[in-house]
């Protein structure tokens, strides 16, 4: 029997605020312990939490920009449970009224676009973080995440294999870095994703028993995980026995999956609306405030950018996959209105060397007009394509102009025909030999001599005046030696 | 309407609360419960069918701050409290 998977994802993401959802203690992460708190994080008793504005804010731009109905009235809930790093003993959420349901996802599949429903974006605030003692039977709490704010992003369960999963959690991890709501971030934990999945025989209609998936911290994890959790429900399911509805861990060492041991106490969180908090009514007006403030998304400029520069589907996927670097490729186009020798250069060049750095564009050395020079340089035949190359390294290097290497260096090309005659006979003077073998029908042997006045010329000389000097050369000799 | 909360759900109720009750306490509680939810009942006797729902009992919307910085607690005076602590986090019995 051919089995399917069901796959639901659960995401959430940290705002990229500067102070807590309900206090103005700073987000800033790496801070020593306990040292961005104060007593509404700590949940002191007497206080009063006050939402942050641009936090509420955040979360509209990522409820337009997944298309979803936003809600007139918007309350937040206590979550009751007890865990150490749970400060009041309850999280405040968003239960009842989330702040925007029923929104969709376009994502690339190898089948063609798929749109992927969204069942809920609501606001909640983070729990501190627990260290555990290896050695002692005790935890250490910091509570400097405590009160962060986050948006969970709850899918349909419309995804049906690891890639679709993948692509999913990018799609979006694109959107909400474009946004600049969420730095993306899934290793730091600032992009944080659980799955839920089940597999069935397909062409069944009812949902398996599923899975709750944790502690997946990577695009790579995500799939092997999911991979890993559909191979163990279909095993169970062939062998006639039932799949456990329960949470389980990934364990990335192991590369499997591990049950909790959890009393699966049916969770009963007793949600209420918190008392503290007055509801948030969310406008028309305000809607479209924000809207005017939302930029070009990923999906709309990669289509835009394989029209407007027409450029391979590949090309706009890689330029447009990070905000700055498309804006980068449009720079540089402005300079120099050649948009796939840009999109060359950028994908072969500048970004090997960034990815060997390990830097992102906005740490690159070369600006785009530096680069725009280079590429003008080439154009115009001022520099070869080779020693391009060799500049560029040396760009990225020092930082220095194109044209101020090419100048101080004096690798300008040689275009100087009379000149290069000169430098050919030579070639063709002391290499007999090789003439012997051209006049004998090796055609090949042309690329030896080319070979040996870039040499002579250290690599400067005009390849293609080199190509036509040679041949003439070579060609006179061919009919005086008949 | 007798007995409309079990020992169980009293139990149930307890644990999540993380409360310890005496025999005693738990049918005590129990006799509790019933005649306050009893009481509560009575307001379902009123037709509310025209009536809006209620979001709170504060008839103000949006009461937000801005995203401004302010200072932070002191940590000598954040783990005053803590049951146990070595002057950088708060102690607890291991989880998990
Ligand atoms: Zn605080």
């Amino acid at each position: 029997m051919n089995y399917e998977a069901v796959i639901g994802l659960e995401v959430h993401i940290q705002l990229l605020t500067n102070t807590k959802m309900f206090c103005g203690c700073s987000t800033k992460f790496g801070m020593p312990p306990n040292t961005n708190v104060c007593p509404i994080c700590l949940g002191m008793p007497g206080v009063l939490p006050v939402p942050n504005k641009k936090a509420i804010e955040f979360a509209i731009r990522l409820a337009l920009a997944t298309n979803c109905t936003i809600s007139p009235v918007n309350q937040f809930a206590r979550k009751n449970y007890f865990y150490p790093d749970l400060p009041k003993n309850y999280q405040i959420s968003q239960y009842e009224l989330p702040i925007a349901e029923n929104g969709w996802l376009e994502i690339e599949t190898k089948n063609g676009a798929r749109k992927i429903g969204i069942v809920r974006i609501h606001m909640e605030e983070d729990a501190g973080k627990l260290i555990h003692d290896e050695n002692k039977p005790l935890s250490y709490v910091d509570f400097n995440r405590a009160g962060v704010p986050l948006l969970e992003i709850v899918s349909q369960p419309d995804i049906r294999t690891p890639e679709e999963a993948t692509s999913y959690l990018k799609t979006l991890r694109d959107i909400v870095v474009y946004l600049d709501i969420c730095d993306g971030n899934m290793e730091e934990g600032s992009f944080r994703c659980d799955a839920n999945i089940s597999v069935r025989p397909i062409g069944q209609k009812e949902l398996g028993v599923k899975t709750e998936l944790k502690n997946i911290n990577s695009f790579k994890n995500i799939q092997k995980a999911l991979e890993f959790e559909i191979r163990r429900q279909t095993a169970l399911l062939e062998r006639g026995e039932e799949v456990i509805q329960e949470t389980r861990l990934w364990d990335p060492a192991k590369g499997i999956t591990v049950g909790m041991r959890t009393k699966e106490e049916a969770h009963d969180y007793r949600y209420f609306p918190d008392p503290d908090l007055v509801p948030i009514a969310i406008d028309k007006s305000w809607i479209e405030e924000i809207e005017k403030t939302l930029p070009e998304l990923p999906g709309p400029k990669r289509k835009r950018f394989v029209q407007q520069y027409k450029l391979p589907e590949y090309d706009a996927e890689v330029l447009t996959s990070d905000k700055n670097l498309a804006n980068f490729f449009e720079e540089v186009v402005s300079l120099f209105p050649k948009p796939k020798m840009v999109s060359n250069w950028i994908m072969s060049e500048l970004l090997r060397k960034l990815n060997e750095e390990g830097c992102s564009i906005s740490d690159s050395t070369i600006s785009a007009s530096n680069l725009a020079e280079l590429l003008e340089l080439i154009d115009d035949q001022t520099i070869s394509g080779k020693i391009a190359k060799s500049v560029f390294e040396e760009m990225y290097e020092t930082g220095k102009r194109a044209s101020t290497i090419v100048e101080e260096k004096g690798l300008k090309q040689v275009t100087d025909a009379d000149f290069l005659e000169k430098v050919v006979s030579e070639v063709i003077k002391e290499n007999p030999k090789e003439v012997e073998k051209y006049l004998k029908g090796a055609e090949k042997v042309i690329g030896f001599f080319v070979g040996q006045v870039m040499k002579k010329t250290q690599g400067k000389a005009n390849p293609r005046l080199v190509n036509e000097l040679l041949r003439n050369k070579l060609k006179e000799i061919k009919n005086d030696s008949v | 309407m007798e007995n409309k909360i079990t020992i169980d759900q009293v139990r149930h109720i307890a644990s999540l609360a993380r409360l310890e009750l005496a025999n005693e306490e738990e049918k005590r509680i129990a006799r509790q419960l019933a005649s306050i939810l009893e009481y509560v009942e009575k307001l379902n006797e009123l037709d509310t069918s025209n009536v809006k729902p209620m979001h709170h009992a504060v008839e103000r919307t949006n009461i937000f701050r801005e995203d401004v910085l302010k200072q932070s607690l002191e940590r000598e005076k954040v783990l005053a409290n803590a049951p146990e602590t070595d002057g950088v986090f708060f102690i607890v019995p291991r989880v998990l």
